[in-house]
Protein backbone atom coordinates (compact mmCIF):
# COMPACT_ATOMS: atom_id res chain seq x y z
CA UNK A 1 0.00 0.00 0.00
CA UNK A 2 3.01 2.30 0.77
CA UNK A 3 3.90 1.89 -3.08
CA UNK A 4 0.99 4.37 -4.08
CA UNK A 5 1.16 7.69 -4.99
CA UNK A 6 -1.02 10.93 -4.91
CA UNK A 7 -0.78 11.98 -7.84
CA UNK A 8 -3.51 14.02 -10.15
CA UNK A 9 -5.18 11.83 -12.57
CA UNK A 10 -4.14 12.79 -15.90
CA UNK A 11 -2.56 10.93 -18.50
CA UNK A 12 1.48 11.96 -19.62
CA UNK A 13 2.73 12.27 -22.81
CA UNK A 14 2.27 8.30 -24.53
CA UNK A 15 0.58 6.52 -21.76
CA UNK A 16 -2.67 5.73 -22.81
CA UNK A 17 -6.31 4.52 -21.19
CA UNK A 18 -6.89 0.71 -21.19
CA UNK A 19 -9.35 -0.48 -18.78
CA UNK A 20 -11.65 1.33 -15.55
CA UNK A 21 -13.82 -0.70 -13.31
CA UNK A 22 -16.04 0.60 -10.45
CA UNK A 23 -16.65 -0.31 -6.88
CA UNK A 24 -13.73 -1.57 -6.29
CA UNK A 25 -11.51 -2.01 -2.71
CA UNK A 26 -8.06 -1.84 -2.15
CA UNK A 27 -6.50 -4.64 0.18
CA UNK A 28 -3.00 -4.04 2.10
CA UNK A 29 -1.79 -7.11 1.99
CA UNK A 30 -4.48 -9.31 3.55
CA UNK A 31 -5.69 -5.93 4.95
CA UNK A 32 -8.99 -4.03 4.78
CA UNK A 33 -8.46 -0.02 4.06
CA UNK A 34 -10.50 2.78 3.84
CA UNK A 35 -10.31 2.91 0.36
CA UNK A 36 -13.39 1.16 -1.08
CA UNK A 37 -16.39 1.72 -3.44
CA UNK A 38 -13.71 3.44 -5.87
CA UNK A 39 -13.18 3.31 -9.08
CA UNK A 40 -10.18 1.94 -10.83
CA UNK A 41 -8.47 2.93 -14.27
CA UNK A 42 -5.70 1.49 -15.92
CA UNK A 43 -3.47 2.98 -18.14
CA UNK A 44 -0.41 1.38 -20.03
CA UNK A 45 1.83 3.11 -17.83
CA UNK A 46 -0.08 3.68 -14.45
CA UNK A 47 -3.47 2.40 -12.32
CA UNK A 48 -5.15 5.05 -10.27
CA UNK A 49 -7.64 4.77 -7.52
CA UNK A 50 -10.06 7.39 -6.89
CA UNK A 51 -13.75 7.97 -5.33
CA UNK A 52 -16.39 8.17 -7.75
CA UNK A 53 -15.77 10.87 -10.32
CA UNK A 54 -12.46 11.74 -8.68
CA UNK A 55 -10.72 10.77 -11.84
CA UNK A 56 -13.10 11.73 -14.08
CA UNK A 57 -12.59 15.65 -12.77
CA UNK A 58 -8.64 14.75 -12.96
CA UNK A 59 -8.22 15.24 -8.90
CA UNK A 60 -5.22 13.97 -7.09
CA UNK A 61 -5.84 10.21 -6.46
CA UNK A 62 -4.01 7.25 -5.84
CA UNK A 63 -1.60 6.23 -8.26
CA UNK A 64 0.51 3.24 -8.85
CA UNK A 65 2.97 2.52 -11.04
CA UNK A 66 3.22 -0.30 -13.07
CA UNK A 67 6.58 -1.11 -12.95
CA UNK A 68 6.13 -1.80 -9.07
CA UNK A 69 3.86 -4.55 -10.19
CA UNK A 70 6.45 -8.23 -9.99
CA UNK A 71 3.64 -10.20 -11.14
CA UNK A 72 0.06 -11.10 -10.52
CA UNK A 73 -2.18 -13.40 -8.87
CA UNK A 74 -5.44 -13.88 -8.14
CA UNK A 75 -7.53 -15.71 -5.05
CA UNK A 76 -10.94 -16.56 -4.58
CA UNK A 77 -12.74 -16.47 -1.66
CA UNK A 78 -16.44 -18.09 -1.33
CA UNK A 79 -18.81 -16.86 1.40
CA UNK A 80 -22.39 -17.78 2.40
CA UNK A 81 -23.73 -14.40 1.75
CA UNK A 82 -21.88 -13.01 -0.89
CA UNK A 83 -21.17 -16.34 -3.07
CA UNK A 84 -17.64 -16.44 -5.09
CA UNK A 85 -15.66 -13.59 -6.12
CA UNK A 86 -12.45 -12.91 -7.63
CA UNK A 87 -9.98 -10.90 -6.04
CA UNK A 88 -6.68 -9.72 -8.04
CA UNK A 89 -3.62 -9.97 -6.09
CA UNK A 90 -0.75 -7.12 -7.09
CA UNK A 91 3.19 -8.61 -5.84
CA UNK A 92 5.01 -5.15 -6.07
CA UNK A 93 8.34 -4.57 -5.78
CA UNK A 94 10.06 -2.25 -2.64
CA UNK A 95 9.29 1.39 -2.81
CA UNK A 96 11.72 3.27 -4.76
CA UNK A 97 13.49 6.41 -2.94
CA UNK A 98 12.30 8.68 -5.03
CA UNK A 99 8.53 8.24 -4.49
CA UNK A 100 6.41 10.86 -3.98
CA UNK A 101 4.14 10.80 -0.60
CA UNK A 102 1.18 8.50 -0.52
CA UNK A 103 -1.34 7.32 1.97
CA UNK A 104 0.70 4.99 3.84
CA UNK A 105 4.05 5.40 4.12
CA UNK A 106 5.19 2.31 5.48
CA UNK A 107 3.57 -0.83 5.16
CA UNK A 108 5.28 -4.64 5.91
CA UNK A 109 2.93 -6.10 3.10
CA UNK A 110 4.35 -6.98 -0.18
CA UNK A 111 1.18 -7.04 -1.86
CA UNK A 112 -2.31 -5.53 -2.30
CA UNK A 113 -5.02 -6.84 -3.44
CA UNK A 114 -8.03 -5.11 -5.31
CA UNK A 115 -11.15 -6.16 -4.91
CA UNK A 116 -14.87 -5.47 -5.94
CA UNK A 117 -18.15 -5.89 -4.55
CA UNK A 118 -18.51 -8.93 -6.99
CA UNK A 119 -14.89 -9.19 -7.79
CA UNK A 120 -13.69 -7.69 -10.60
CA UNK A 121 -14.90 -7.58 -13.98
CA UNK A 122 -13.08 -10.24 -16.28
CA UNK A 123 -12.35 -7.27 -18.61
CA UNK A 124 -10.53 -5.71 -16.21
CA UNK A 125 -8.74 -8.80 -15.21
CA UNK A 126 -7.47 -9.92 -18.55
CA UNK A 127 -6.94 -6.23 -19.81
CA UNK A 128 -4.70 -5.98 -16.86
CA UNK A 129 -2.67 -8.98 -17.03
CA UNK A 130 -2.03 -8.08 -20.85
CA UNK A 131 -0.81 -4.83 -19.93
CA UNK A 132 1.73 -6.12 -16.97
CA UNK A 133 2.89 -8.35 -20.26
CA UNK A 134 3.41 -5.84 -22.42
CA UNK A 135 5.96 -3.76 -20.33
CA UNK A 136 5.00 -0.53 -22.01
CA UNK A 137 6.59 1.68 -19.40
CA UNK A 138 9.94 -0.25 -19.65
CA UNK A 139 9.89 1.52 -23.34
CA UNK A 140 10.08 4.87 -21.98
CA UNK A 141 11.81 3.91 -18.66
CA UNK A 142 14.83 2.59 -20.67
CA UNK A 143 15.25 5.37 -23.09
CA UNK A 144 15.47 7.39 -20.19
CA UNK A 145 17.61 5.20 -18.02
CA UNK A 146 20.14 5.51 -21.13
CA UNK A 147 20.78 8.96 -20.58
CA UNK A 148 20.84 8.79 -17.23
CA UNK A 149 23.41 6.18 -17.13
CA UNK A 150 25.52 8.07 -20.08
CA UNK A 151 25.27 10.89 -17.46
CA UNK A 152 26.25 8.67 -14.35
CA UNK A 153 28.94 6.26 -15.14
CA UNK A 154 31.80 8.86 -15.35
CA UNK A 155 31.01 10.06 -11.78
CA UNK A 156 30.36 6.36 -10.29
CA UNK A 157 33.34 5.45 -8.19
CA UNK A 158 33.98 2.05 -7.31
CA UNK A 159 35.18 2.62 -3.63
CA UNK A 160 31.43 3.69 -2.76
CA UNK A 161 30.32 0.69 -5.33
CA UNK A 162 32.20 -1.64 -2.90
CA UNK A 163 30.88 -0.09 0.39
CA UNK A 164 27.42 -0.47 -1.06
CA UNK A 165 27.95 -3.96 -1.55
CA UNK A 166 29.40 -4.61 2.12
CA UNK A 167 25.81 -3.02 3.77
CA UNK A 168 23.46 -4.98 1.76
CA UNK A 169 25.17 -7.54 3.51
CA UNK A 170 25.33 -7.04 6.71
CA UNK A 171 22.64 -6.62 10.01
CA UNK A 172 19.46 -7.74 10.15
CA UNK A 173 18.51 -5.59 6.91
CA UNK A 174 20.96 -7.65 5.23
CA UNK A 175 18.92 -10.75 6.04
CA UNK A 176 15.85 -9.23 5.61
CA UNK A 177 17.11 -7.78 2.41
CA UNK A 178 18.36 -11.34 1.64
CA UNK A 179 14.40 -12.89 1.74
CA UNK A 180 13.22 -10.21 -0.20
CA UNK A 181 15.43 -10.79 -3.31
CA UNK A 182 14.52 -14.65 -2.70
CA UNK A 183 10.46 -13.86 -2.52
CA UNK A 184 11.33 -11.77 -5.52
CA UNK A 185 13.22 -14.66 -6.83
CA UNK A 186 10.15 -17.09 -6.64
CA UNK A 187 7.66 -14.61 -7.77
CA UNK A 188 9.55 -13.59 -10.91
CA UNK A 189 10.33 -17.39 -11.56
CA UNK A 190 6.34 -18.13 -11.28
CA UNK A 191 5.71 -15.48 -13.61
CA UNK A 192 8.38 -16.55 -16.18
CA UNK A 193 6.87 -20.26 -15.96
CA UNK A 194 3.36 -19.14 -16.85
CA UNK A 195 5.07 -17.08 -19.87
CA UNK A 196 6.62 -19.42 -21.08
CA UNK A 197 3.56 -21.26 -22.56
CA UNK A 198 2.75 -17.90 -24.58
CA UNK A 199 6.59 -18.02 -25.27
CA UNK A 200 5.66 -21.77 -26.48
CA UNK A 201 3.01 -20.58 -29.05
CA UNK A 202 5.01 -18.17 -30.67
CA UNK A 203 7.68 -20.27 -31.02
CA UNK A 204 5.40 -22.84 -32.30
CA UNK A 205 4.42 -20.83 -35.37
CA UNK A 206 8.94 -20.43 -35.75
CA UNK A 207 9.22 -24.38 -35.84
CA UNK A 208 6.72 -24.94 -38.56
CA UNK A 209 8.18 -22.44 -40.66
CA UNK A 210 11.67 -24.27 -39.75
CA UNK A 211 10.31 -27.45 -40.85
CA UNK A 212 8.76 -25.95 -44.16
CA UNK A 213 12.42 -24.70 -44.66
CA UNK A 214 13.83 -27.81 -44.11
CA UNK A 215 11.73 -29.56 -46.27
CA UNK A 216 12.09 -26.77 -49.28
CA UNK A 217 15.57 -27.74 -49.01
CA UNK A 218 15.63 -31.58 -48.79
CA UNK A 219 13.05 -30.88 -52.06
CA UNK A 220 15.57 -28.83 -54.10
CA UNK A 221 18.85 -31.69 -52.92
CA UNK A 222 16.76 -34.38 -54.50
CA UNK A 223 19.80 -35.72 -56.71
CA UNK A 224 21.85 -36.49 -53.29
CA UNK A 225 19.48 -38.34 -51.39
CA UNK A 226 17.19 -41.36 -52.30
CA UNK A 227 13.46 -40.44 -52.74
CA UNK A 228 12.51 -43.19 -50.59
CA UNK A 229 14.57 -40.92 -47.32
CA UNK A 230 13.41 -37.76 -48.44
CA UNK A 231 9.35 -39.12 -48.11
CA UNK A 232 10.50 -40.58 -45.06
CA UNK A 233 12.27 -37.45 -43.35
CA UNK A 234 8.69 -35.39 -44.69
CA UNK A 235 6.29 -37.77 -42.67
CA UNK A 236 8.71 -36.98 -39.40
CA UNK A 237 8.29 -33.41 -40.08
CA UNK A 238 4.50 -33.62 -40.95
CA UNK A 239 3.99 -35.49 -37.52
CA UNK A 240 5.13 -32.31 -35.66
CA UNK A 241 2.34 -30.29 -37.05
CA UNK A 242 0.03 -29.19 -40.48
CA UNK A 243 2.03 -26.56 -42.22
CA UNK A 244 -0.45 -23.45 -41.24
CA UNK A 245 -3.55 -24.23 -38.80
CA UNK A 246 -6.26 -22.50 -39.55
CA UNK A 247 -7.15 -20.48 -36.29
CA UNK A 248 -9.94 -18.13 -35.87
CA UNK A 249 -7.51 -14.99 -35.61
CA UNK A 250 -7.56 -14.82 -39.44
CA UNK A 251 -10.87 -15.06 -40.26
CA UNK A 252 -13.40 -11.86 -39.45
CA UNK A 253 -16.68 -14.00 -40.19
CA UNK A 254 -17.10 -17.47 -38.71
CA UNK A 255 -18.70 -18.90 -41.13
CA UNK A 256 -14.88 -18.43 -43.50
CA UNK A 257 -13.32 -19.76 -40.59
CA UNK A 258 -15.48 -22.76 -40.35
CA UNK A 259 -15.43 -23.26 -44.37
CA UNK A 260 -11.66 -23.19 -44.75
CA UNK A 261 -11.23 -25.40 -41.16
CA UNK A 262 -13.34 -27.86 -42.86
CA UNK A 263 -11.06 -27.37 -46.04
CA UNK A 264 -7.91 -28.44 -44.21
CA UNK A 265 -9.85 -31.35 -42.34
CA UNK A 266 -11.05 -32.59 -45.23
CA UNK A 267 -6.88 -32.60 -46.94
CA UNK A 268 -6.16 -34.01 -43.86
CA UNK A 269 -8.33 -37.04 -43.14
CA UNK A 270 -8.89 -37.86 -46.21
CA UNK A 271 -5.94 -40.54 -45.78
CA UNK A 272 -6.72 -41.83 -42.62
CA UNK A 273 -10.22 -42.40 -43.59
CA UNK A 274 -9.22 -44.52 -46.47
CA UNK A 275 -7.02 -46.54 -44.54
CA UNK A 276 -9.68 -46.96 -41.92
CA UNK A 277 -12.16 -48.23 -44.63
CA UNK A 278 -13.90 -45.29 -45.57
CA UNK A 279 -15.34 -44.19 -41.92
CA UNK A 280 -14.01 -42.46 -39.12
CA UNK A 281 -15.87 -41.41 -35.74
CA UNK A 282 -16.15 -37.62 -34.69
CA UNK A 283 -14.20 -38.82 -31.31
CA UNK A 284 -11.12 -39.81 -33.58
CA UNK A 285 -11.45 -36.85 -35.58
CA UNK A 286 -11.51 -34.49 -33.35
CA UNK A 287 -7.95 -36.47 -31.72
CA UNK A 288 -6.32 -36.82 -35.05
CA UNK A 289 -7.04 -33.26 -35.88
CA UNK A 290 -5.81 -31.61 -32.38
CA UNK A 291 -2.78 -33.97 -32.24
CA UNK A 292 -1.66 -32.75 -36.24
CA UNK A 293 -2.61 -28.96 -35.31
CA UNK A 294 -0.18 -29.23 -31.80
CA UNK A 295 -0.94 -26.43 -30.08
CA UNK A 296 -3.66 -24.49 -32.09
CA UNK A 297 -6.05 -26.62 -30.36
CA UNK A 298 -10.18 -26.69 -31.77
CA UNK A 299 -12.65 -26.83 -29.44
CA UNK A 300 -15.34 -30.16 -30.00
CA UNK A 301 -17.93 -27.25 -31.31
CA UNK A 302 -15.97 -26.02 -34.01
CA UNK A 303 -14.68 -28.99 -34.92
CA UNK A 304 -18.73 -29.77 -35.26
CA UNK A 305 -19.35 -26.80 -37.41
CA UNK A 306 -16.63 -27.60 -39.67
CA UNK A 307 -16.97 -30.92 -40.45
CA UNK A 308 -20.88 -29.59 -41.24
CA UNK A 309 -19.62 -26.90 -43.55
CA UNK A 310 -17.94 -30.16 -45.37
CA UNK A 311 -18.66 -30.29 -48.91
CA UNK A 312 -16.28 -32.89 -50.80
CA UNK A 313 -15.62 -36.23 -51.40
CA UNK A 314 -15.33 -36.49 -46.83
CA UNK A 315 -19.02 -35.73 -45.30
CA UNK A 316 -20.82 -35.31 -42.39
CA UNK A 317 -23.12 -38.82 -41.35
CA UNK A 318 -25.62 -38.93 -38.78
CA UNK A 319 -26.41 -42.63 -38.25
CA UNK A 320 -30.33 -43.44 -37.07
CA UNK A 321 -28.82 -44.54 -33.72
CA UNK A 322 -27.27 -40.52 -33.15
CA UNK A 323 -23.64 -41.46 -33.57
CA UNK A 324 -22.04 -39.32 -36.63
CA UNK A 325 -18.97 -40.00 -38.26
CA UNK A 326 -16.55 -38.50 -41.30
CA UNK A 327 -17.40 -40.64 -43.80
CA UNK A 328 -15.83 -40.80 -47.96
CA UNK A 329 -18.40 -40.05 -49.98
CA UNK A 330 -17.41 -42.74 -52.50
CA UNK A 331 -18.18 -44.88 -50.06
CA UNK A 332 -21.75 -45.45 -49.71
CA UNK A 333 -24.13 -47.81 -47.89
CA UNK A 334 -24.01 -49.95 -50.62
CA UNK A 335 -20.58 -50.52 -50.32
CA UNK A 336 -20.38 -50.97 -46.75
CA UNK A 337 -23.11 -53.93 -47.09
CA UNK A 338 -21.01 -55.75 -49.55
CA UNK A 339 -17.90 -55.84 -47.62
CA UNK A 340 -19.49 -56.49 -44.50
CA UNK A 341 -21.83 -59.28 -45.89
CA UNK A 342 -18.59 -60.85 -47.07
CA UNK A 343 -16.81 -60.50 -43.77
CA UNK A 344 -20.08 -62.24 -42.15
CA UNK A 345 -19.82 -64.98 -44.50
CA UNK A 346 -16.12 -65.78 -44.34
CA UNK A 347 -17.20 -65.90 -40.19
CA UNK A 348 -20.40 -67.53 -40.27
CA UNK A 349 -21.47 -65.15 -37.70
CA UNK A 350 -20.11 -62.13 -36.39
CA UNK A 351 -20.65 -60.25 -33.13
CA UNK A 352 -20.09 -56.85 -33.37
CA UNK A 353 -16.75 -56.62 -31.41
CA UNK A 354 -15.10 -59.48 -33.77
CA UNK A 355 -16.11 -57.28 -36.80
CA UNK A 356 -14.28 -54.40 -34.64
CA UNK A 357 -11.25 -56.47 -34.29
CA UNK A 358 -11.07 -57.60 -37.75
CA UNK A 359 -11.16 -54.07 -39.69
CA UNK A 360 -9.46 -52.54 -36.80
CA UNK A 361 -11.94 -49.96 -36.25
CA UNK A 362 -13.88 -48.65 -33.31
CA UNK A 363 -16.86 -50.86 -31.57
CA UNK A 364 -19.30 -47.76 -32.59
CA UNK A 365 -18.26 -47.83 -36.16
CA UNK A 366 -18.33 -51.94 -36.20
CA UNK A 367 -22.36 -51.86 -35.07
CA UNK A 368 -22.82 -48.62 -37.32
CA UNK A 369 -21.48 -51.22 -40.94
CA UNK A 370 -23.44 -54.41 -39.29
CA UNK A 371 -26.63 -52.32 -38.59
CA UNK A 372 -26.16 -50.47 -42.37
CA UNK A 373 -26.15 -53.81 -43.51
CA UNK A 374 -28.79 -55.14 -41.51
CA UNK A 375 -31.14 -52.38 -43.40
CA UNK A 376 -30.31 -53.35 -46.81
CA UNK A 377 -31.46 -56.69 -45.50
CA UNK A 378 -28.09 -58.50 -46.30
CA UNK A 379 -27.78 -59.65 -42.68
CA UNK A 380 -30.27 -60.69 -39.49
CA UNK A 381 -29.32 -60.71 -36.16
CA UNK A 382 -29.38 -63.31 -33.59
CA UNK A 383 -29.96 -61.85 -30.00
CA UNK A 384 -29.40 -64.00 -27.12
CA UNK A 385 -27.84 -64.37 -23.63
CA UNK A 386 -24.41 -64.48 -25.44
CA UNK A 387 -25.29 -61.41 -26.89
CA UNK A 388 -25.78 -60.23 -29.95
CA UNK A 389 -24.76 -61.40 -33.18
CA UNK A 390 -25.26 -61.25 -36.95
CA UNK A 391 -25.55 -63.86 -39.31
CA UNK A 392 -25.85 -63.83 -43.31
CA UNK A 393 -29.72 -63.53 -44.04
CA UNK A 394 -30.48 -66.83 -45.21
CA UNK A 395 -33.80 -66.46 -44.21
CA UNK A 396 -34.35 -63.93 -47.45
CA UNK A 397 -31.82 -65.37 -49.51
CA UNK A 398 -32.28 -69.43 -49.08
CA UNK A 399 -35.14 -69.44 -50.74
CA UNK B 1 -46.06 -91.45 -35.55
CA UNK B 2 -43.65 -90.31 -37.73
CA UNK B 3 -41.03 -87.62 -36.57
CA UNK B 4 -41.61 -84.21 -36.90
CA UNK B 5 -39.66 -82.78 -39.76
CA UNK B 6 -38.72 -79.43 -38.89
CA UNK B 7 -37.33 -76.62 -41.26
CA UNK B 8 -33.77 -75.34 -41.83
CA UNK B 9 -34.52 -72.61 -40.25
CA UNK B 10 -35.16 -74.05 -36.78
CA UNK B 11 -31.58 -74.41 -36.50
CA UNK B 12 -30.74 -70.77 -37.99
CA UNK B 13 -29.71 -68.73 -34.72
CA UNK B 14 -32.10 -65.40 -35.87
CA UNK B 15 -34.64 -67.48 -36.69
CA UNK B 16 -35.39 -66.91 -32.96
CA UNK B 17 -35.03 -63.38 -32.90
CA UNK B 18 -37.58 -61.20 -34.17
CA UNK B 19 -35.47 -58.96 -37.46
CA UNK B 20 -35.79 -55.23 -37.63
CA UNK B 21 -35.61 -55.33 -41.65
CA UNK B 22 -38.89 -55.42 -42.94
CA UNK B 23 -38.81 -57.86 -45.40
CA UNK B 24 -36.91 -60.12 -43.53
CA UNK B 25 -39.09 -60.41 -40.49
CA UNK B 26 -42.52 -60.69 -42.69
CA UNK B 27 -40.68 -64.04 -44.34
CA UNK B 28 -39.87 -65.14 -41.11
CA UNK B 29 -43.01 -64.57 -39.13
CA UNK B 30 -44.23 -66.57 -42.73
CA UNK B 31 -41.90 -69.40 -41.70
CA UNK B 32 -42.81 -69.46 -38.23
CA UNK B 33 -46.67 -69.47 -38.73
CA UNK B 34 -46.40 -72.03 -41.09
CA UNK B 35 -44.23 -73.96 -39.20
CA UNK B 36 -47.03 -73.19 -35.51
CA UNK B 37 -49.46 -74.69 -37.95
CA UNK B 38 -47.26 -78.01 -39.28
CA UNK B 39 -46.80 -78.53 -35.46
CA UNK B 40 -49.72 -78.76 -34.17
CA UNK B 41 -51.15 -80.32 -36.95
CA UNK B 42 -48.46 -83.09 -36.63
CA UNK B 43 -48.96 -83.27 -32.67
CA UNK B 44 -52.88 -82.77 -33.28
CA UNK B 45 -53.14 -80.28 -30.76
CA UNK B 46 -55.50 -76.84 -30.87
CA UNK B 47 -54.13 -74.95 -28.19
CA UNK B 48 -51.22 -72.86 -27.27
CA UNK B 49 -50.05 -71.85 -24.00
CA UNK B 50 -47.25 -68.97 -24.21
CA UNK B 51 -45.92 -70.33 -21.17
CA UNK B 52 -45.42 -73.84 -22.36
CA UNK B 53 -41.39 -72.79 -21.94
CA UNK B 54 -40.46 -76.47 -22.68
CA UNK B 55 -42.53 -77.26 -25.72
CA UNK B 56 -39.57 -77.84 -28.56
CA UNK B 57 -41.91 -75.40 -31.43
CA UNK B 58 -40.84 -72.72 -28.40
CA UNK B 59 -37.00 -73.76 -27.98
CA UNK B 60 -34.67 -75.62 -29.85
CA UNK B 61 -32.39 -77.25 -27.43
CA UNK B 62 -29.20 -78.32 -30.05
CA UNK B 63 -28.99 -74.23 -30.37
CA UNK B 64 -29.61 -73.44 -27.36
CA UNK B 65 -32.52 -70.75 -28.61
CA UNK B 66 -35.80 -70.21 -27.39
CA UNK B 67 -38.64 -67.90 -28.39
CA UNK B 68 -39.27 -65.11 -26.49
CA UNK B 69 -42.68 -64.75 -24.68
CA UNK B 70 -42.96 -61.55 -27.00
CA UNK B 71 -41.97 -63.54 -30.12
CA UNK B 72 -44.69 -66.10 -29.41
CA UNK B 73 -47.79 -63.42 -29.07
CA UNK B 74 -46.41 -61.45 -32.29
CA UNK B 75 -46.46 -64.76 -34.54
CA UNK B 76 -50.32 -65.74 -32.56
CA UNK B 77 -51.75 -62.44 -33.73
CA UNK B 78 -50.00 -63.04 -37.42
CA UNK B 79 -52.24 -65.91 -37.42
CA UNK B 80 -55.28 -64.76 -35.76
CA UNK B 81 -54.95 -61.98 -38.74
CA UNK B 82 -55.26 -65.15 -41.52
CA UNK B 83 -57.77 -66.47 -39.12
CA UNK B 84 -55.88 -69.65 -37.87
CA UNK B 85 -55.77 -68.91 -34.27
CA UNK B 86 -58.06 -66.96 -31.24
CA UNK B 87 -57.29 -65.75 -27.81
CA UNK B 88 -59.05 -67.84 -25.53
CA UNK B 89 -57.92 -65.64 -22.78
CA UNK B 90 -57.46 -61.35 -21.67
CA UNK B 91 -54.54 -61.61 -21.06
CA UNK B 92 -53.58 -63.60 -24.12
CA UNK B 93 -51.86 -66.46 -23.02
CA UNK B 94 -53.83 -69.10 -23.74
CA UNK B 95 -54.63 -68.93 -27.86
CA UNK B 96 -56.63 -71.68 -29.82
CA UNK B 97 -54.57 -72.76 -33.04
CA UNK B 98 -56.08 -74.74 -35.88
CA UNK B 99 -54.75 -75.75 -39.04
CA UNK B 100 -57.94 -74.97 -41.37
CA UNK B 101 -59.64 -71.61 -40.71
CA UNK B 102 -63.39 -71.64 -38.56
CA UNK B 103 -65.10 -70.39 -42.07
CA UNK B 104 -63.44 -73.52 -44.21
CA UNK B 105 -63.61 -76.09 -41.07
CA UNK B 106 -67.37 -75.29 -41.62
CA UNK B 107 -68.06 -75.83 -45.07
CA UNK B 108 -65.94 -78.79 -44.89
CA UNK B 109 -68.61 -80.18 -42.28
CA UNK B 110 -71.37 -78.66 -44.72
CA UNK B 111 -70.34 -80.14 -47.64
CA UNK B 112 -70.01 -83.50 -45.97
CA UNK B 113 -73.28 -83.30 -44.77
CA UNK B 114 -74.35 -82.16 -48.01
CA UNK B 115 -73.01 -85.16 -49.99
CA UNK B 116 -74.04 -87.83 -47.60
CA UNK B 117 -77.44 -86.44 -47.15
CA UNK B 118 -77.56 -86.06 -43.32
CA UNK B 119 -79.68 -82.28 -43.87
CA UNK B 120 -82.70 -81.91 -41.71
CA UNK B 121 -80.62 -84.68 -39.36
CA UNK B 122 -79.02 -84.42 -36.04
CA UNK B 123 -75.87 -85.64 -35.23
CA UNK B 124 -73.81 -84.85 -32.18
CA UNK B 125 -70.72 -82.89 -32.25
CA UNK B 126 -68.30 -86.27 -31.90
CA UNK B 127 -69.73 -87.86 -34.69
CA UNK B 128 -68.89 -85.25 -36.84
CA UNK B 129 -65.36 -85.03 -35.04
CA UNK B 130 -64.33 -88.55 -34.03
CA UNK B 131 -67.00 -90.50 -35.51
CA UNK B 132 -66.05 -94.02 -37.66
CA UNK B 133 -68.04 -92.01 -40.58
CA UNK B 134 -65.79 -89.06 -41.14
CA UNK B 135 -62.21 -90.79 -40.66
CA UNK B 136 -60.98 -89.68 -44.53
CA UNK B 137 -62.52 -86.08 -43.76
CA UNK B 138 -60.08 -83.11 -43.11
CA UNK B 139 -61.60 -82.39 -40.46
CA UNK B 140 -61.41 -85.89 -38.83
CA UNK B 141 -59.59 -85.38 -34.75
CA UNK B 142 -60.85 -81.47 -35.21
CA UNK B 143 -61.03 -80.43 -31.32
CA UNK B 144 -64.82 -79.91 -30.68
CA UNK B 145 -64.46 -76.82 -28.84
CA UNK B 146 -63.26 -75.65 -32.51
CA UNK B 147 -65.48 -77.28 -34.50
CA UNK B 148 -68.05 -75.72 -32.02
CA UNK B 149 -66.81 -72.30 -32.91
CA UNK B 150 -66.90 -73.17 -37.16
CA UNK B 151 -70.69 -74.84 -36.45
CA UNK B 152 -71.56 -71.17 -34.45
CA UNK B 153 -70.44 -69.55 -37.95
CA UNK B 154 -72.11 -71.61 -39.55
CA UNK B 155 -75.38 -70.96 -37.65
CA UNK B 156 -74.82 -67.32 -38.10
CA UNK B 157 -75.39 -67.80 -41.66
CA UNK B 158 -78.31 -69.83 -41.16
CA UNK B 159 -77.28 -73.22 -42.60
CA UNK B 160 -77.97 -75.24 -39.32
CA UNK B 161 -78.51 -75.08 -35.71
CA UNK B 162 -76.80 -75.76 -32.57
CA UNK B 163 -79.21 -77.45 -29.59
CA UNK B 164 -77.52 -77.77 -26.34
CA UNK B 165 -78.64 -81.34 -24.73
CA UNK B 166 -77.10 -82.31 -21.16
CA UNK B 167 -74.29 -80.03 -21.64
CA UNK B 168 -73.17 -81.57 -24.68
CA UNK B 169 -74.24 -80.03 -27.91
CA UNK B 170 -75.62 -81.48 -31.14
CA UNK B 171 -76.26 -79.96 -34.51
CA UNK B 172 -78.72 -79.93 -37.33
CA UNK B 173 -78.13 -78.77 -40.70
CA UNK B 174 -80.25 -77.29 -42.86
Amino acid sequence: MNRFAYVEARLSSNETFVSRDSRVKIFDGDQKTDFEEGEVVLTTHRLFWGRPGEIARAAVTLCLPLSYVISLGEETTASNFFGRKTRIILHLRPPGPDKMPGPLDTSRATHIKLSGKNGLSMEFHSALRETLNARIWEISLTSETIIKGVDRSPTSDPVNDRLARIQKRTGIGGIERHLEAKAKATDENIALAFQDLSVLMTMAKDMVGLSKTISGRIREQKGEISDDETVRFKSYLMSLGIDDPVTRDNFTSNSAYFSSLAQQICQMLIDPIEEHGGMMSLADVYCRVNRARGLELLSPEDLLHACEQLRGPIRLRSFPSGARVLQLESHDDDLIAIDTLEKVQAAESLAVEELAKQLGISLLLAKERLLVTERLGKVCRDESIEGLRFYPNLLLQRD
Amino acid sequence: MTEFQWPWEYTFPPFFTLQPHEETRQQQLKVWTDLFLKYLKHTNKFSLSINEQSLPLFHNESIQRRLSPELILVILEQLQRSGHATALDKRRQEWQVYWYTLEAYGNMVYDWIQETGQTNSICTLYEIASGESTTQMDFHGVDESVLLNALRLLEEKGRCELIEIDGSHGVKFF
